[in-house]
Formats: structure tokens, C-alpha cells, sequence
């Protein structure tokens, strides 16, 4: 693909996944969408360059902070809308929120919200597609928090041991919740190097770039594709809203006004759209918001679900 | 000299007096020090006590667990805090194979003077994994204690007894019961961690309420009381050890028994209960016990099956008045514009 028609893709979809995020935070505090919700406007670019660097058949997992990693995998948007609406027609049929989202045929296998605990289960993944000999890059998403989980560690060493076609991909933000790194991780220890320590090779690069991010992950998933093994990918970049929830949450003062307008400033779509002139821009902002306009239209529409028609079949019961 | 606190702010109360008056007590926990202050109720304690004896940890439970244990059995006394129980599973070794035994296997040469707070969601679409409600489990555990506090005073006096007892207390608290206030004394007391209370005195039928649970059994006894049965409300408050003997002298008053557990009825403490008061009080038993409590998977997301999945007041007023040979339909209890999945209108989730 050329350079162009890459960013324009990359553009497309981080412009999407933004205005998503968007409708979700003004149509939130109607309180019909009664779950939980981790957006991720101001970190588009790592889901986008990622995503934009697999194949079919190629699998995404995730964890709490995952609406960009399933719409830049394919993930239905509607299907995505109805769930946080509670619906029958959402992609767990109400069962599971925004936190836990699937679709598989798309490629995004699962995300769920415990930190750490849907790590393995990519390498799990990454497994099967070895022992079946199917050709397939599992991209596991995390964030830097994860980072400080036993899991995380103990998954890296075994898909190195097993080399397995893994792609760890941290999303570094500076912050869990309200935590900054600072009283979470030794303050000169880079997250890469960490990562590197296990045998694993790694890439990194600023997360706010989409281009560099989908260059970046295209090297490492090809390596992993000619049986080099495992790959770790850290990202930097910027979480714009409240940790959880629809609002912005700078007056809670855990980070200066300062840090976070400088981020803003490197709005991802916007150092994009910069380098590449973007002439369509208003034609698929437009297309954007019909589709958005037509998902969330969907969800308020569909039924909610009706108690018996999973239990039995879903839990083995007496 | 008593006043009108929250349960966050009574919790807050008795770390903040523990901390002040043993330098060995330390609290720790995911955001323990950040603005919102695990629902508030570690809010202000580092400025007063120091960032050495109240902090953050990092995203680390399973480890900081054992560290937990690790302090303890060398002199500290930690608190260590989980914004919710589903989080504090990473832990699970640490605490059932470690922590729980660890007075036992050492003959008592070494023991683990801990406290872990975990907190059980409801509501707002916490579903499968931020809503569990898991003192099944941990009761299970010979060398644990286990309790449930549901008022502001007692979650104050037992957690203060807890910090100060020589086991290692696990201590549940039902998000919602943050949202309740209650007289709470100021000075420095304790509740015992072994004992039940008898919150509404009753002669038909003996309701055994764990945690936010006795609310709602307080509620269908108001019901009741309209429909001409009397029930006496039991707060459970310690799941480990069980305070049988309140529960049975109260079952061999009435007659009748009725547990609304705030979990799975399935392997649950409401099986203890009812397999303990037919063991010893079968012979005053007037009617079959009744078990009541969440259906069999695991908690759906959207409100439309929430919704169906909590007990509610009239649910239990009308299981009681069956057992009671007087069945009757009750009307729902009055809740304003508060929707189901929230305990009132000020909750709004997300967390
Ligand atoms: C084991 C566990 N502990 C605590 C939490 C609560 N929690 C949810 S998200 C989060 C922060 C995660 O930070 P990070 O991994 O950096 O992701 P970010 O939110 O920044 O995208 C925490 C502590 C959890 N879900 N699971
Ligand atoms: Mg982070």
C-alpha cells in the first residue's frame, strides 16, 4: 500500500474511533448506557497503526480500555453500541457491558477488565495457531499498569519459550486510574527494557504517530510471521478523559492542566492529518457520523433481553 | 459523643484513629491515596499519616499480599485495600494457602495480624467480574475471619477489632452500604468480630440478613408487619466464625427460618446456616428453612437481567409469608425515580 492511502486508512479509522468515543461521552449522562465506560480519545493512534498492520484471520485481545482496539480490528459497530445500551442485539447480548467485548469473526477475540488476566489467554491464542500450523499474529493490548502484574511477566516467558506468534502491545499513558507512574514503577526503568529482559525483542515509539505505530508493529508482526517469535511494542500517548466514565477530570488534581493540554496538543488525528493534507477529511467525517448516527439509532431500537434465554445453556446447572 | 457518619467516613474514622494510635498499623491499596480515596474512605489519611505508612501500590495484588503477610508476621499491622473483591482474587495464594495457615503450620511461633478490605459491587452494570460477592469462599478457609459490617458504627468497631486482632480478618463491604449513614460514636470502640445482632425483634419468622441483605430484610419487615407478621431481622455481620447460637435462639422463638444471602444460594453461607440450625434445632422448627439469595451464573450487565438477579424486599416479604403459612402478594417498596441498579438516585455509576 502506498504511503498516502496508509495514512488516509490510519486517518479513517482513528477519526472513527474518536467520534465513537465522542457520541458515547454526550449520550452517556442520559444514563441509558448503565455500565462502566473506558474511553480512549487521545489514543487512537496505537489501536489504528496496530490494527492496520494485520492480516485476516489475525486475532486482537484486550482488557478494560478496549472500544478502539475492537472498531480498529472490525469489531460491528452496532453490535458494540447495543451492548453498552444493554441490549439483546449487543455483542455479548447484555451479558457482559463495555468491558467485555467480542467479535470474533471480526478478529477481536475478547477483552475483559481485570488487569493482566486476558495477557495469557492471547498467548493462549498464539498456541493454538503454532500447533495448528495456522499462519496467525495474536496482538495482546495492554497498559503500562499491566506492566507491574505477575502475569504479564509470566506470559512474555512462555510465549518466548514456546516462540510463539505474539505481539505485546503496551500502551503507556502515564497513569492507572489516578496513580501516576511515579509510585508505581522505579522513575529511570523504561518499560521497553523491562520487556527486553525476558528475551523478547521489543520496539517502541510515540504513540501518537499513527504512521510510526503502524510501521513499527508491520516490522514486528512480519518478524513474528517469519518465526522469530514473540514481539513487545511500547507506545506512548495520552488518555484525554476521566479513567472511567464520560468526563474530563483534570480538577481532581492528579495531573497539571499543563501535562494535559500539552498532550492535547499532539492530538494523533490532528499531527496526521498535518502531514498528510487529508482533502477528504469532511466527506469521511460525514460518512462517520451517518454510520454512528444509524449504529446508536440500531441500539436504542433493540430489544432488551429477557432473562431465560441464556442461563441454561451458558452455566452447567443442576 | 455520637454523630451522623457515612460508612465510608466511619471506615475512614477507624483507620485514621488505628494509624494514630499504633505506628505499626499501615494501609495500602490500588488508589488509596488518590482523590477519590477507595469510595472515601482513605481520604486524608496519607497527609496525616505519612507516605511511608499509607500508600499506593502498584498494579501488583498478588504480590503486595504476601508482602502484606510479610510485614505483618515481622510487626506490622497492614490494612490492605481492594476497590473490589473480584480484583483482590489475583491473591488468592497468598491468602488461602499463606496467610490463612500461616499460624497453624508454624505451631504459632509466627502468626499474620492482618486486615483485608474488599469491596463488593452492585449496580450500574458492574456485571460478571465487578459485582461478586465472595465470603463463600473465604469461609471456607479454616484460620480466616470473615465479616460483613452493614452499619457505619459496626464497620467502624469491627474494623477496629479487626486491626487489632491477632488473625487475619477479611472484611466485605457492600458498595451500596456506602451510600447509608448511621450514629457513629467519635471516640475509639470496638464490635466484636464473632457476633450477630439482632436488629428488629420478631415472633413468627427469623430473617437472617448478610449485609446489604439486612437492609432489604428490614424493608420486607416493615412489609410484613403491614400484612400481620411479625419477623425479627438477624444482622450476620461475622460469616467466620458463625455466631450460631444467636441465630438459633432467635429460630427457636419463632419457629421459622428464613437467609438472604447477599450471593449465590448455591454452596453458600446460607447453606452453613440452615445446615447448622437443623442440626441442633430441628425439633423447634415449625416450617422447612428457606434460602434466599443470587440465582445460579454469574451477574449479567444490562439492567434488563440485573435487574431480576438481586433479591428485592417484596421478593423476600413474600417468601417469608409463605413460610409463615400466610402467603401474600406484597407491592414493590416506594423508590422514587431511583431505577433497580442503583441504591438511589445519587449513585450513576460508572464505578
Ligand atoms: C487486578 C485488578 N486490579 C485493579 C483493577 C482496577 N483497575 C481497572 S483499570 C486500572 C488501571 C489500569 O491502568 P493501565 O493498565 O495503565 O491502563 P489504562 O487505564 O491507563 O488504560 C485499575 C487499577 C482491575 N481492573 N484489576
Ligand atoms: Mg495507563
Amino acid at each position: 500500500m502506498d504511503q498516502s492511502a496508509l495514512r488516509q486508512d490510519l486517518l479513517r479509522s482513528m477519526l472513527r474511533i474518536r467520534m465513537v468515543e465522542e457520541a458515547v461521552a454526550d449520550l452517556y449522562p442520559e444514563q441509558e448506557m448503565r455500565c462502566p465506560v473506558h474511553l480512549s480519545i487521545g489514543q487512537e493512534a496505537p489501536a489504528a497503526g496496530v490494527c492496520s498492520a494485520l492480516a485476516n484471520g489475525d486475532q486482537v485481545v484486550s482488557g478494560h480500555r478496549s472500544h478502539a482496539h475492537y472498531l480498529a480490528r472490525g469489531g460491528d459497530l452496532a453490535r458494540m453500541l447495543a451492548e453498552f445500551y444493554g441490549k439483546a442485539t449487543g455483542c455479548t447480548g447484555g451479558l457482559g457491558g463495555s468491558m467485555h467485548l467480542t467479535d470474533p469473526e471480526a478478529g477481536f477475540l475478547a477483552a475483559t477488565p481485570i488487569v493482566g488476566s486476558s495477557i495469557p489467554v492471547g498467548v493462549g491464542a498464539a498456541l493454538t495457531a503454532r500447533n495448528r500450523g495456522e499462519d496467525r499474529v495474536v496482538v495482546v493490548f495492554l497498559g503500562d499498569g499491566a506492566m507491574e502484574t505477575g502475569i504479564l511477566h509470566e506470559s512474555i516467558n512462555f510465549a518466548v519459550v514456546h516462540r510463539l506468534p505474539v505481539m505485546f502491545c503496551c500502551e503507556n499513558n502515564l497513569y492507572s486510574v489516578y496513580s501516576p507512574m511515579s509510585v508505581r514503577q522505579p522513575p529511570d526503568r523504561s518499560i521497553v527494557e523491562v520487556a527486553a529482559g525476558h528475551g523478547i525483542r521489543t520496539w517502541s515509539g510515540d504513540g501518537n504517530d499513527a504512521e510510526e505505530v503502524a510501521g513499527l508493529a508491520e516490522d514486528a508482526v512480519q518478524a513474528i510471521r517469519l518465526g522469530s517469535g514473540p514481539a513487545f511494542l511500547e507506545f506512548s500517548t495520552y488518555r484525554w478523559r476521566e479513567h472511567c466514565g464520560p468526563y474530563y477530570d483534570n480538577d481532581l488534581g492528579y495531573r497539571t492542566q499543563e501535562e494535559f493540554e500539552s498532550w492535547r496538543d499532539s492530538d494523533p488525528i490532528e499531527i496526521l492529518a498535518r502531514r498528510e493534507g487529508w482533502p477528504d477529511r469532511e466527506q469521511v467525517a460525514l460518512d462517520i457520523a451517518e454510520e454512528i448516527r444509524a449504529a446508536v439509532e440500531f441500539a436504542r431500537s433493540s430489544p432488551f433481553p429477557v432473562s431465560d434465554s441464556m442461563r441454561s445453556t451458558l452455566v452447567p446447572s443442576s | 459523643m455520637e454523630r451522623m457518619l457515612g460508612y465510608g467516613q466511619a471506615i475512614r474514622e477507624a483507620l485514621d484513629q488505628a494509624l494514630a494510635d499504633d505506628p505499626d498499623v499501615i494501609v495500602m491499596g490500588l488508589g488509596v491515596p488518590d482523590p477519590k480515596g477507595v469510595f472515601g474512605s482513605t481520604i486524608g489519611l496519607q497527609e496525616r499519616h505519612g507516605v511511608e505508612r499509607v500508600f499506593d501500590i502498584p498494579l501488583s495484588e498478588n504480590a503486595v499480599t504476601g508482602i502484606a503477610l510479610g510485614s505483618a508476621t515481622t510487626g506490622l499491622r497492614p490494612v490492605l485495600v481492594h476497590q473490589r473483591v473480584d480484583f483482590a482474587l489475583v491473591s488468592f495464594e497468598q491468602i488461602v494457602n499463606q496467610i490463612a495457615k500461616w499460624r497453624f503450620m508454624f505451631d504459632g511461633r509466627l502468626s499474620a495480624p492482618l486486615v483485608i478490605r474488599m469491596v463488593v459491587g452492585r449496580g450500574w452494570g458492574q456485571g460478571p467480574q465487578h459485582s461478586q460477592s465472595l465470603q463463600a469462599l473465604f469461609a471456607h478457609v479454616p484460620g480466616l475471619r470473615v465479616i460483613m459490617p452493614t452499619t457505619p458504627s459496626d464497620a467502624k468497631g469491627m474494623l477496629t477489632a479487626a486491626i487489632e486482632s491477632d488473625d487475619p480478618v477479611i472484611c466485605l463491604e457492600h458498595r451500596w452500604l456506602y451510600n447509608i449513614e448511621d450514629l457513629v460514636p467519635q471516640e475509639r470502640y470496638r464490635v466484636p468480630l464473632d457476633r450477630a445482632r439482632v436488629v428488629r425483634s420478631g415472633t413468627d419468622v427469623t430473617l437472617v440478613g448478610v449485609s446489604y441483605m439486612t437492609l432489604e430484610c428490614l424493608t420486607a419487615a416493615e412489609m410484613l408487619a403491614d400484612a400481620g407478621v411479625s419477623a425479627e431481622v438477624v444482622d450476620l455481620r461475622s460469616i467466620r466464625p458463625l455466631d450460631i447460637d444467636t441465630i438459633r435462639e432467635s429460630v427457636e422463638r419463632t419457629g421459622r427460618l428464613v437467609v438472604v444471602d447477599n450471593a449465590h444460594v448455591v454452596g453458600g453461607v446460607s447453606a452453613e446456616i440452615t445446615a447448622a440450625v437443623l442440626e441442633r434445632s430441628f425439633a423447634s422448627l415449625l416450617a422447612s428453612p428457606v434460602r434466599m439469595g443470587f440465582p445460579d451464573h454469574p451477574t449479567p450487565t444490562s439492567p434488563a437481567l440485573a435487574d431480576g438477579y438481586y433479591p428485592l424486599p417484596e421478593d423476600i416479604a413474600a417468601r417469608t409469608a409463605a413460610v409463615v403459612g400466610r402467603p401474600a402478594a406484597f407491592t414493590p417498596a416506594e423508590r422514587g425515580e431511583r431505577r433497580l441498579d442503583q441504591p438511589d438516585t445519587s449513585y450513576q455509576g460508572p464505578f
